[in-house]
């Protein structure tokens, strides 16, 4: 909310600098966005009066004026069309300095003197209006300082409010909160019960008084729709940032702006037989007086007449009834809408104004018969007419009841560390507005005030005098704590641990959104349906991811249009995959490599990185668990038919790695091979507790084998068979060389092993030793078909 | 005796005259060997009689002793010289890189999550974490946050068809541990948060640590000094920090902390660095814990704000681009 400091400061005004004042507010938890001029700098500008003008001889487009300043004429040259005799302008004498350093100099336009300048609004920069000059009201005193005539010597402040603090949406709140935060009393406007003119009363029923619980109307007839605002009117209104429109909308935003009570006024000729406050009914349609046709829900409260809706209760009105420069007789709305019914409701219709604004954070039930009051006052003095008595619907079961709240002094000062004197704890609060129902040596009770909605309990009066106090001059101390130690279990692999190891194994770690776009991930999944954001703020990022690899592949692809030639990249994160058991949100663990084996350097020429490079940078980390994973040829709709396995855990699958497909590398345009993995982390993020085994104290046996076999025939197959053959003590299985070529059959591979034995308590025997390796050659002969090489 | 003299000088001048290691050998057989020179003139000793035998036999020993000496000189310098030698061939030049993989990096977040876990462990915070597809109730009702609330509008929610959401703070967790946990609680927890906003400071996803202690007695002056030690701890430095007033459904009071620094035009500025709050008695009450008996204190913070203000990176996007470039600044 912007407001215009000069108008709080008319109704409370603390000696205090206007830096001090915000700084206080801010601390108040009113906090400052930010502090304008009401006007440019400028000075030398005075007000005068056109006394005499004529066309300039050689000039369309320019006159020249004589100009009073009340005791000498002066002849100024000006181009604006509304320049006219007997209108007060803003007149820059020379000597004057405009906003931007602008110095007014004598000055001759062809060939006609002018000794000084008549300025329009955006040139002193007190609005963007740039149609003419300014003119000023017609009494404005003739030579005074525009400054000070328009008093612009005045802040606008731009207050950020919190929801809780409707209270404050007004220039009487504000006050109100100055006055407390310094002790200093607030004046508001003189306003006295306005007597009605005529008998005039239109109907009013309130079908729906449990969001209506007051509602106030009048008429006023016979008003002159053509006046204009006064300047003093609009002024306040622009630095409030609302605009002037006519007289009626200008003051009903005026007392919204004064006392927050928003108002509505009807145009009474175009309202048929009553007016109604009920629910809408489902589909009724209403054209808003932004000229936005809406359909309208059962749930909206609106203000209707006999024939139908006129507006929507407490958000905005309608087209029809609104206030136009046909308008001879006016209906005033003041009403109280209770908050549970508007809020929300705005932003259902794409809407919000100020009024919504206001009666969603909750208006003083008790404000609508003075705002009445003093719009119909003000609005007179504007454009006359006579008033009727003020019609009121009032259900009182139906308005907010003023809760009864205790403060235990004890509970204050346990929760501040700090005892606050019990009379400032009174005079803070009941400056506030709470009434003192009673007290006693524990604690008082009160009734927070019709204007608060955020005072129920206890701690909302805790804060209260906590806030005014000022945090800042409360004390601040170490908790005392138990200090027992919380369980850690030590095969725990903390996501800290297996994402240094990644780092030391040469890779970046990557953040990627949550949110991919469909087409994408369907290349990666089809496996799985992803969850759909309704209202996703773009079309690639409408689905939840189900692997992490699309976001690690537009990192890659990011990365290479900016000609890395090696990518290194894992992230860690949650994947999204819906289940009969409902939406399963796992952690994994996922990587990507591309490019040259090692980085670029002088030894030797650069490998491109190939699946072994993955699997081992894998190995490591599935090694940090210390449990035994298992990989076994799969097939994944994102990778390489042959170049791709599925990662097992006991038998379970908890991960995928391999050669991205070389038809997706291709189809989204990167450069290949692209090698992925990705497994979940709780898979890897428990270990096993280390358990001794004593040494053996005598020597270890090997023997070497070189076999050969088909090539289809897995290592892992063989490794099984020779486990499963080599007897009780074989203590490793050692793959040393796998070769195909010259001198093995095509379709054959050879393999090289190194098997070791070795028993805990004596010595093994070459006998021994050799009666398992010929049981070794025969199960793989028999198994794999393999033989020795020859 | 007198060729016992002219042995010793020939001897001693045939190992100067030794030019490698084999030539040296030989020097050694030909005067000490079993059949060496000096070792024979022991021999002449039986031609002695009983009294002079002492005398002529250590001279001979000392003879041979002498030789002995000066080839264990010449051996020793010559391995000396021989390893010098190697050792020059062996020179390369060090600045040459090493070989195999440079180190990579963590991602700048998660370098300021874990300087913030860190920091909470050590007054024995443990971590806990939440679900980011959030039920309606752990996001908001639980957190006094009704349907309709104001404050609703202010988080901009991403919302799926079936009534859950993406997680639009970490307070969530804050619930679910309560539920679980009686105090005293001592909880951090980190993560991805998601808010329907883009542009040069909001990110449709971003990172937040809340925190949450719950025990007897503990107080707002308790929030304030833990703060105050954390954002000095962060930042290294010992900060103007004030506590200005603000609001949260879920804390009450609420309060926003601002960091104190100097303007370019020497003025003090502050700058708002995370939000907290004493638990309000709602979310107690939603969550089974005695309001009477405990109270605590809440607190959350943006991690790439913080990582931001850390590192001075200006653009938020940048902290999701995963530009090789951008990461390996924080290697």
């Amino acid at each position: 909310m912007k407001f215009s400091e000069q108008w709080l400061r008319d109704w409370v005004n603390p000696a205090m600098s206007s830096d001090e004042l915000i700084a206080q507010i801010t601390l108040a938890g009113l906090e400052v966005d930010g502090v304008e001029s009401a006007a440019g700098e400028f000075s030398g500008v005075i007000v005068g009066e056109i006394v005499h003008i004529q066309q300039h001889p050689d000039a369309d487009k320019l006159r020249v004026c004589q100009v009073s300043d009340g005791s000498t004429e002066t002849q100024v040259v000006c181009g604006a069309p509304n320049a006219r005799v007997g209108i007060k302008v803003a007149f820059a004498t020379v000597g004057a300095v405009l906003p931007g350093n602008f110095k007014i100099k004598k000055a001759k336009l062809r060939q006609q003197e002018s000794f000084g300048m008549l300025c329009s609004a955006a040139e002193l920069e007190i609005s963007e209006e740039n149609d003419g000059i300014m003119e000023l009201e017609a009494d404005a005193p003739v030579g005074i300082d525009v400054r000070d005539y328009l008093n612009l010597n005045d802040k606008i402040i731009d207050v950020d409010l919190t929801p809780n603090r409707g209270d404050c949406l007004s220039i009487a709140g504000l006050a109100r909160e100055v006055g407390v935060l310094n002790s200093a009393d607030v004046t508001a406007p003189e306003c006295t019960e306005l007597a009605p003119q005529i008998e005039d009363t239109f109907p009013v029923r309130v079908s729906a008084p449990e969001h209506c619980p007051r509602f106030l109307g009048r008429v006023l007839n016979n008003i002159d729709i053509t006046k204009t605002s006064p300047l003093w009117l609009q002024e306040k209104l622009r630095r409030c940032d609302v605009r002037s429109v006519d007289p009626v909308v200008d003051v009903t935003n005026y007392i919204l702006l004064e006392m927050g009570q928003p108002m509505h006024a009807y145009d009474l000729d175009k309202v048929n037989g009553s007016i109604i406050v009920r629910m809408a009914s489902q589909g009724e349609t209403l054209t808003l007086l932004d000229g936005q046709s809406v359909e309208l829900t059962n749930e909206t409260l609106v203000i209707a007449d006999n024939e139908g809706v006129l507006g929507i209760a407490g958000i905005m009105g309608g087209a029809d009834t609104g206030v136009n420069v046909g308008t001879h007789n006016v209906f005033l709305e003041a009403a109280f809408f209770n908050p549970i019914s508007i809020a929300g409701k705005a932003r259902n219709y794409g809407l919000h104004t100020d009024a919504s604004h206001r009666f969603e954070r909750g208006v003083d039930y008790d404000l609508q018969r003075k705002a009445m009051d003093r719009a119909t006052m003000l609005l007179q003095s504007i454009v006359g007419g006579e008033a009727g008595p003020i019609v009121e619907q009032a259900s009182v079961e139906h308005l907010p009841s003023l809760a009864t709240v205790t403060l235990r002094k004890a509970r204050l000062e346990a929760l501040l560390a700090y005892k606050i004197a019990d009379q400032q704890v009174l005079d803070i609060l009941t400056r506030l507005g709470l009434t003192l129902v009673s007290s006693n040596d524990e604690g008082w009770s009160f009734t927070a005030p019709s204007w608060r909605f955020d005072i129920a309990i206890e701690a909302d009066l805790v804060e209260e005098v906590a806030r005014v106090f000022g945090y800042n001059n409360l004390p601040s101390t170490s908790p005392v704590a138990s200090m027992e130690i919380p369980a850690k279990p030590e095969v725990e692999r903390s996501l800290s641990i297996l994402r240094r190891h990644m780092v030391s194994r040469g890779y970046q770690e990557a953040i990627t959104y949550s949110m991919v776009e469909p087409g994408l991930l369907a290349k990666f999944d089809d496996q799985n349906k992803p969850v759909e954001l309704v209202n996703p703020i773009s079309a690639d990022m409408a689905v939840m991811r189900t692997s992490l690899w699309p976001g690690l592949v537009k990192s890659l692809q990011h990365n290479q249009n900016r000609q890395q030639s090696r990518v290194r990249l894992f992230e860690t994160g949650q994947r999204f995959i819906p289940s009969d058991q409902g939406l399963q949100q796992q952690d994994v663990f996922a990587g990507l490599i591309y490019g040259s084996r090692d980085p670029e350097s002088w030894h030797g020429k650069a490998q491109s990185v190939d699946y072994f490079d993955a699997k081992g940078d894998l190995e490591t980390l599935l090694g940090m668990s210390g449990q035994e994973f298992s990989f076994e040829a799969a097939h994944h709709l994102a990778l390489h038919p042959g170049q791709s396995a599925v990662i097992k855990l006991n038998g379970a699958p908890v991960g995928y790695m391999g050669a991205m497909h070389p038809g997706l590398v291709k189809d989204l345009g990167l450069l290949g091979p692209v090698y992925l993995f990705e497994v979940d982390l709780a898979s890897i993020s428990l270990g096993v507790l280390p358990a001794y085994q004593s040494l053996s104290k005598f020597p270890e046996m090997r023997r070497d084998l070189a076999i050969v076999l088909d090539q289809t025939i897995s290592v892992a197959t063989v490794t099984h068979y020779v486990e499963s053959s080599a007897g009780e003590w074989l203590n490793a299985v050692r793959l040393f060389d796998v070769y195909q070529g010259q001198g093995i059959e095509s379709g054959q591979k050879s393999l090289a092993l190194g098997l070791t034995w070795q028993h805990p308590e004596r010595t093994l025997t070459d006998e021994e030793v050799n009666q398992w390796v010929e049981q070794v050659v025969d199960h793989l002969s028999k198994h794999a078909g393999a033989s020795l090489r020859g | 005796m007198e060729h016992l003299k002219q042995l010793v000088t020939e001897g001693l001048d045939a190992v100067v005259q030794a030019a490698d290691e084999a030539a040296l050998d030989q020097v050694r057989v030909q005067y000490l060997g079993k059949k060496g020179e000096l070792t024979q003139q022991l021999k002449s000793l039986g031609k002695l009689s009983a009294e002079e035998r002492p005398a002529a036999g250590a001279k001979i020993n000392e003879a041979k002793q002498q030789v002995q000496d000066a080839i264990t000189i010449k051996r020793t310098m010559m391995a000396a010289n021989a390893l010098s030698k190697q050792l020059a061939i062996e020179s390369i030049d060090v600045t040459l890189p090493g070989r195999g993989q440079t180190i990579g990096g963590l991602h700048p977040v998660t370098m300021t999550i874990e300087r913030i876990q860190d920091f909470f462990a050590q007054i024995g915070f443990s971590v806990a974490k939440g679900p980011e597809i959030e039920d309606d109730y752990h996001n908001f009702e639980a957190l006094n946050i009704p349907a309709h609330h104001p404050a609703r509008a202010m988080h901009d929610t991403f919302y799926f068809g079936d009534g859950t959401l993406l997680r639009t703070h970490t307070s969530g967790v804050q619930v679910r541990t309560m539920e679980k946990q009686q105090p005293p609680i001592r909880i951090i927890c980190p993560g991805r948060v998601y808010r329907c906003d883009s542009d040069q400071t909001h990110s449709p996803m971003f990172h937040q640590v809340e925190g949450l202690l719950v025990d007897d007695n503990i107080s707002f002056a308790d929030l304030k000094g833990i703060l105050h030690n954390f954002l000095n701890v962060f930042f290294e430095r010992d900060l103007q920090v004030r506590f200005r007033p603000s609001y949260f459904p879920f804390t009450e009071p609420s309060i926003e902390v601002d960091i104190g620094y100097q303007g370019e035009d020497g003025e003090q500025k502050w700058l708002e660095v995370l939000g907290c709050g004493m638990v309000h008695p709602k979310v107690f009450e939603h969550s089974g814990i005695d309001t009477e008996q405990y109270t605590g204190f809440a607190f959350g913070m943006g991690v790439e704000r913080l990582a931001m203000l850390r590192y001075g990176v200006k653009d938020l996007r940048m902290f999701f681009e995963n530009d090789l470039r951008f990461l390996a600044q924080f290697s």
